[in-house]
């Protein structure tokens, strides 16, 4: 693990600039969101990811479109970078029938069976149990496929996380457990609840192979993330990796933040994934304060097309509310 | 002389025709594998259809009624045993919170085809934490289809159809009917999945009842008949979604009810079936509805104590008087 970085960046340019082009997605998709939510215009929970984006951006972008993705609450990022038009997610989070849950979910529920994108699930641990039914589908259907399965460090306290680990060990089934350790669940710090804080030795204990990586490197995340993708993919059984980042901004916009040093907050921000990675980029001359400008400009108009489409799409009819509770023709 | 067939053996055979017919079928649950299930349902069929397909899992209800829904979602058929509607509760989370909303929460993007059966109910001295019937509470819950089959034909007969249901289905298996046999020849085809059953047609009164109260409300029936009253008796079978037509139909032509129920009273599903009859039927009874139902106790472990926490024959018959207007016997 490395927490300067991996330098020089061993990628393409056009690699480089696509994985500063998803996190600044991410980035300025959820201040927009967080303005709009000031705003009224979204409503229910919504949980920021800024400050972790270099997992998703990472992470996502190295896994292939047969694969599965579970994920938790905090999942905007991961949906968008999977490919979930942003234009779809924001008419969610404002409980639009143009959203891509037709506004039933909301942030927090976030699913699209076309990018096989199985939520969204905010009950804390509740995926990933069913990324080992994914998981368990292909082994027994012989398809050599992933399921990337992401959950926050706070999950491994649930029983949920022990059962899965032991489930998808014994079983040798392809999972890709992806644990995005931001310090924090909610409010309580990772020491303050567990009695071991090495998540990575949990994982040994279930015989899983697992790695810390640098979460606010995108590099580090995009390369651990490829080769334990590959082994699972090959067939060597689930992989673990702990991801260790930070969010800048509270857990919910309900969060007054009390919980922790401000100046922790600050000394994690110097290591934000974006600046420091365009900053190495610069420092290769593989980037110039051009692209930042062009990427910005794209993803402003991306943005700026979702909450139009998103203001102007129309409301689910009340009428259709106990649609799809079960199949058509079984319900009563 | 015809063949007999027990409830367990109709199940058995609904698994085995289940996973001969579909290559997405498989079963998965604690000890259903070597161990032959723990009310041996499954015994036999590891030999015949393999690990994979017979897969023993750990003492892991949430996981693994998680890992059926993900493999429902992936596109197999999974069928989970859970040993009682008790270790159930371990898995509810994964129940409500995921296979039942997954649909509605989606926007209809995803549905999970998935099976899980379980054994309930008291009557074997297994005391509070192995006796409870709390199948009223999954009914509570919009996209979950709830079966409760009391006869070895349903038994044969609802797997098939349950395993078509595009939406999670629970077959609450109650443990005191395992044994029961009937002819072989009648546990014939598919059960309509949608519909409660007349199991004794009669003029006098309705009787309701589902899965192990079956048995006794029939019996029942028979007391009263001898009596000089007839009791119709209707098996409602399918708890979610309901089908109160047929339960009003009977009632409106009988015009009293008793409903019978292991549950406890509070909260019941004798409780809702009792509403819906007020609701839709009011005007056409002639007596307040009764139910039969559990004594509001943990269920106790001492025979005597057992038997007097749970709907028995007397209390039936005694209710079905009541309604009737005539003096307790």
């Amino acid at each position: 693990m490395s927490l300067t970085g991996i330098y020089p960046v061993p990628l393409k340019r056009d690699e480089a600039l696509e994985l500063v082009r998803q996190m600044l997605r991410i980035r300025r998709f959820e201040e927009a969101c967080a303005e709009l939510y000031g705003a009224g215009k979204i409503r229910g929970f919504l949980h920021l990811y800024i400050g972790e984006e270099a997992v998703a951006a990472g992470a996502l972008t190295v896994l292939q479109p047969e694969d599965a993705i579970v994920a938790t609450y905090r999942e905007h990022g991961h949906a968008l970078v999977r490919g979930i038009a942003a234009r779809a997610v924001m008419a969610e989070m404002y409980g639009k029938v143009t959203g891509c849950c037709r506004g039933r979910g909301g942030s927090m529920h976030l699913f699209d069976a076309a990018t096989r994108f199985f939520g969204g699930n905010a009950i804390v641990g509740g995926g990933l149990p069913l990324a080992v039914g994914l998981a368990l589908a292909d082994h027994l259907q012989g398809i050599a496929r992933v399921t990337a399965c992401f959950f926050g460090e706070g999950a491994v306290a649930e029983g949920a996380f022990h059962e899965s680990m032991n489930l998808a060990a014994l079983w040798r089934l392809p999972v890709l457990f992806c644990c995005e350790n931001n310090g924090y669940a909610m409010g309580t710090a990772l020491e303050r609840s567990e009695s071991q804080t090495d998540l990575c030795a949990k994982a040994a204990s279930y015989r899983i192979a697992a790695l810390p990586v640098d979460g606010m490197d995108v590099v580090a995340v995009r390369h651990a993330t490829q080769a334990a993708a590959a082994e699972v993919r090959a067939g060597a059984g689930p992989r673990f990796l702990e991801y260790r980042t930070y969010r800048f901004r509270a857990h919910s916009m309900f969060d007054p933040d009390l919980y922790r040093p401000k100046e922790e907050v600050e000394e994690w921000k110097k290591r934000g994934p974006l600046h420091t990675f365009t900053d190495r980029l610069k420092a290769q001359q593989l980037f110039a304060e051009a692209d930042f400008e062009r990427l910005e400009a794209e993803v402003a108009a991306e943005i700026k097309s979702a909450i139009e489409f998103a203001e102007a799409s129309a409301w689910e009819p009340v009428e259709d509310l106990t649609r799809d509770v079960v199949a058509a023709e079984a319900a009563s | 002389m015809s063949e007999k067939l027990s409830y367990r053996e109709a199940m058995r055979e609904a698994l085995r025709s289940a996973l001969r017919r579909d290559p997405r079928v498989f079963l998965m649950g604690e000890d259903v594998g070597r161990y032959g299930g723990s009310y041996a349902v499954s015994l036999g069929l590891l030999e015949e259809f393999g690990a994979e397909r017979i897969r023993d899992a750990p003492l892991s209800e949430l996981g693994f009624v998680g890992a059926g829904i993900g493999a429902a979602l992936g596109g197999l058929r999974p069928i989970v045993e859970i040993m009682t509607v008790n270790f159930s509760l371990l898995a509810l989370d994964q129940l409500v919170n995921t296979a039942a909303a997954l649909r509605h929460m989606t926007g209809g993007q995803l549905h999970v085809p998935l099976v899980v059966r379980m054994a309930t109910g008291a009557g074997r001295q297994l005391a509070a934490q192995h006796s409870h019937s709390l199948e009223g509470w999954y009914a509570h819950v919009p996209g979950l289809r709830v079966l409760a089959p009391a006869t070895v034909a349903d038994a044969r007969g609802m797997l098939w159809p349950a395993l078509e249901d595009p939406d999670p289905v629970l077959i609450f298996e109650h443990a005191q009917l395992y044994n029961v046999e009937e002819p072989a020849s009648s546990a014939v085809g598919d059960v309509d999945i949608r519909r409660a059953h007349v199991r004794r047609a009669g003029r006098d009164l309705t009787l309701i009842a589902y899965g192990g109260m079956l048995p006794r409300t029939l019996a029942a029936a028979g007391q009263l008949a001898a009596e000089g009253i007839d009791a119709e008796v209707v098996d409602l079978r399918v708890l979610r979604p309901l089908d109160a037509t047929t339960v009003l139909e009977s009632v409106r032509r009988t015009h009293r009810a008793v409903i019978v129920d292991e549950e406890w009273r509070s909260g019941s599903f004798a409780a809702e079936v009792s509403a819906r009859i007020m609701e839709q039927a009011f005007y056409d009874l002639d007596a307040p509805v009764a139910r039969v139902c559990a004594a509001e106790v943990p269920v106790p472990y001492a025979k005597h104590l057992e038997d007097a926490a749970l709907p028995q024959l007397p209390a039936i018959v005694a209710a079905a008087r009541s309604v009737l207007g005539a003096r307790p016997a």
